[in-house]
């Protein structure tokens, strides 16, 4: 079983959702990003979700985009990002790590070279935005056969023909894209997500994750009561923003928001709630 | 549409060699290029584009609503022209010039904004998006928009409002609102991301029109099929007066949009020898060029796997070119695919051999030609003395270069 699917486990036997960070690896200093993977662990992260720098963020929202300007800036690699990864697991065994990123920085890597070095590194899995399963397959296959899960998107405009079409080759768990926008956009409606993250369940048989435009402990929460995972990256990376002249104080400031995310989330009782049972 | 009727009459008279092309596949892939390389949100919308564009192909309302606008608005078919003292000074082979810097708007880009414009009405689309680089592609969308009504937004680079102040004049005198964008390397491949997710935004109302033949699968093809009109006239045109086909066809190559339209209909023509011709900029050995077919390799951007300019790391970097049209680090997928086939030939034009190209064409023609035609001009220039009086280049004058008056001066130390 990988490390993401036995930490599912772990969470539906306690009742409880999964809180799941994401960073931009090297923003705004390289030098952060490991000592603050371990600081969101002990804040409460159950996976951490790590943005891979590239230059053409087509997906993500202005705070997002200049993370990346702001690693890139530093000339971080994907390289660089497998060996963060790799320092993580000398202290850290048992957190999933998923890498999320674009395609074009794997295909210079190539993708056998990307999946075994993946994998050594200490990475579960990796969400690649604009790779669709359409065009994934000979990713989809070396990856799988070094043991990582694919994560894949699905959006409000997801079919049902498309829903299953992702279930055939999503592992580990699949990302629910809640409103229809970039990274960090607004107008999130919990009642719609509810009703989509319902409709997903019934056709994947995987944890569902819910991100993009989660900007509170309040907003967690809510989401709490349907998702399986509460996805949150431009509300910590937009704080990150903040210190980016004073880097130090960053993992410190994040925990703290993270340990107030969890309180709000644990608080929420999951066993009264139609989705906790376990997927078929 | 009378120009087809010509199309398989010049089919007729001159053997076609080999199979027939069929490209891109259904699912939008030229060989091992093209594809839809885009996230979850946008596959549905696109799904859904495709169907649209489907229906209009086999609506025969659609084409004729198609000619119609391209007659009396673009004022279609754009002239073929001898450029007869051009060719005696080159000494060699007798240049032509499709003349589509004759159209409305000063350029090819309006082909395709008509096109796309009328299938946003038909999917009841209010409103419209647009990235533009140099801004011709700006002001064709803005154009159409106004003519049908729509509600328009163009982004563009902040590096180009600030450098082509007067098309940003001329969009939003056309009613169009022009965003900076302020991202990356604040160019037209940031104002193409940033389309993108103004799109996914607000895909309920919003058809983005894409200004070349490059973006996710069914962009490149439908964007082709609307540029062919360029080859198919010329085709007809040239059938007309000369009775045979030319012997080597010549387009500038930024995202390759003109290019492809003066190519997909000679595609089948063993005969007919293709050049598609890129950006040197200062030169392919100084970097600094916008020349991914002959110094790049292939990669995933913008929606589709093509040759990029990129570092080592993948990340995608910046190019230069006199010309802000061939200012753009990848390329339709479709040209990489003629590229690897064989099909067509790829070279570069350094800035300097464009502006030279550009003077010696007004000089002897009276032809003011746009930056990036004349890239096409220069390698025609290069290519002309190569061959005999009998042989025919058809050059593809894709745009007028009224909007480059203060690029050129500016090169030659004037300030307008």
């Amino acid at each position: 079983m990988s490390r993401i699917a036995q930490r599912f486990q772990q969470l539906r036997e306690s009742g409880r959702t999964a809180l799941i960070p994401f960073v931009t690896a090297g923003d705004p200093v390289p030098t952060i990003t490991v000592p603050l993977m371990h600081a969101m662990v002990a804040a409460g992260a159950d996976l951490v979700e790590l943005g891979v720098p590239f230059s053409d963020p087509m997906a993500d929202g202005p705070v997002i985009q200049r993370a990346t300007e702001r690693a890139l800036a530093q000339g971080v690699s994907l390289t660089d990002v497998l060996e963060m990864v790799r320092q993580f697991r000398e202290q850290d065994s048992t957190t999933p790590v998923v890498l999320m990123g674009y395609l074009n920085p794997i295909e210079v890597m190539g993708y056998a070279a990307f999946a075994q070095q993946a994998q050594s590194a200490g990475v579960d899995g990796a969400l690649i935005v604009d790779l669709p399963p359409e065009e994934g397959h000979d990713l989809i296959a070396l990856m799988k056969a070094q043991g990582l899960d694919l994560v894949y998107l699905l959006a409000p405009t997801s079919t049902e023909s498309r829903i299953k079409r992702i279930g055939d080759v999503a592992s580990g768990f699949v990302y629910y894209v809640s409103v229809k926008g970039v990274t960090g956009a607004g107008h999130l409606n919990t009642d719609a997500v509810a009703a989509k993250v319902a409709a997903i369940k019934s056709v994947i048989p995987l944890p569902v994750g819910v991100g993009f435009g989660i900007k509170d402990a309040e907003t967690a929460a809510q989401l709490a009561r349907t998702a399986d995972a509460v996805i949150v990256g431009s509300a910590i990376v937009s704080q990150m923003e903040r210190l980016a002249a004073t880097p130090q104080q960053i993992p410190a400031t994040i925990a703290d928001f993270l340990a107030k995310l969890r309180t709000a989330i644990d608080a929420v009782d999951r066993s009264t709630m139609p989705h906790a049972e376990s997927p078929r | 549409m009378a120009i087809h009727a010509d199309k398989d009459h010049a089919s007729r008279m001159t053997p076609s060699v080999g199979s027939t092309y069929d490209l891109p596949d259904d699912a939008g892939h030229f060989g091992v290029y093209g594809g839809m390389f885009v996230p979850e949100t946008l596959m549905h919308p696109l799904e859904e584009l495709r169907t649209a564009y489907d229906a209009c192909r086999a609506d025969p309302n659609f084409q004729t609503e198609m000619d119609d606008d391209l007659r009396d608005y673009v004022g279609r078919p754009s002239p073929l022209y001898h450029a007869v003292r051009w060719s005696r000074e080159l000494g060699g082979a007798q240049i032509y010039l499709k003349r589509e810097d004759l159209n409305h708007t000063g350029a090819h880009k309006v082909n395709n904004t008509i096109g796309q414009a009328l299938l946003a009405r038909r999917m009841g689309k209010t409103r419209i998006i647009a990235e533009t680089g140099a801004g011709q592609h700006g002001v064709a969308s803005a154009t159409v928009a106004a003519r049908l009504g729509l509600e328009c937004v163009v982004y563009m680079g902040e590096v180009d409002v600030a450098r082509q102040e007067a098309n940003v004049y001329r969009m939003r005198l056309l009613g169009a609102s022009v965003v900076p964008v302020k991202s990356g390397s604040r160019t037209l491949k940031d104002a193409l991301n940033e389309a993108m997710r103004d799109w996914v935004t607000n895909i309920d109302n919003t058809f983005y029109i894409i200004g070349t033949v490059a973006g996710p699968h069914p962009y490149p093809m439908m964007v082709r099929d609307f540029q062919s009109v360029i080859g198919r006239e010329a085709r007809a045109q040239m059938m007309e007066r000369t009775g045979r086909l030319p012997d080597a066809l010549v387009a500038c190559v930024g995202g390759g949009s003109n290019a492809i339209g003066l190519f997909y209909p000679f595609l089948d023509d063993a005969d007919v020898a293709i050049y598609g011709v890129e950006a040197a900029g200062e030169g392919i050995a100084t970097g600094h060029h916008a020349a991914p077919l002959c110094a790049g390799r292939p990669g995933v951007l913008h929606g589709n796997r093509t040759y990029l300019m990129e570092d080592d790391n993948g990340q995608i970097i910046e190019t230069h070119s006199i010309s802000a049209g061939l200012d753009y680090p990848g390329v339709g997928p479709e040209h990489a695919w003629l590229k690897d086939s064989g099909r067509a030939r790829y070279d570069a034009i350094t800035d300097d051999e464009a502006l030279a190209a550009f003077h010696h064409l007004t000089r002897t023609e009276g032809i003011i030609p746009a930056l990036e035609s004349s890239h096409a001009l220069a390698y025609a220039h290069k290519l002309a003395p190569t061959m005999r009086p009998d042989q025919i280049i058809l050059v593809n004058l894709s745009g007028r270069g009224d909007k480059d008056m203060h690029t050129v001066a500016r090169h030659d130390g004037l300030v307008l």
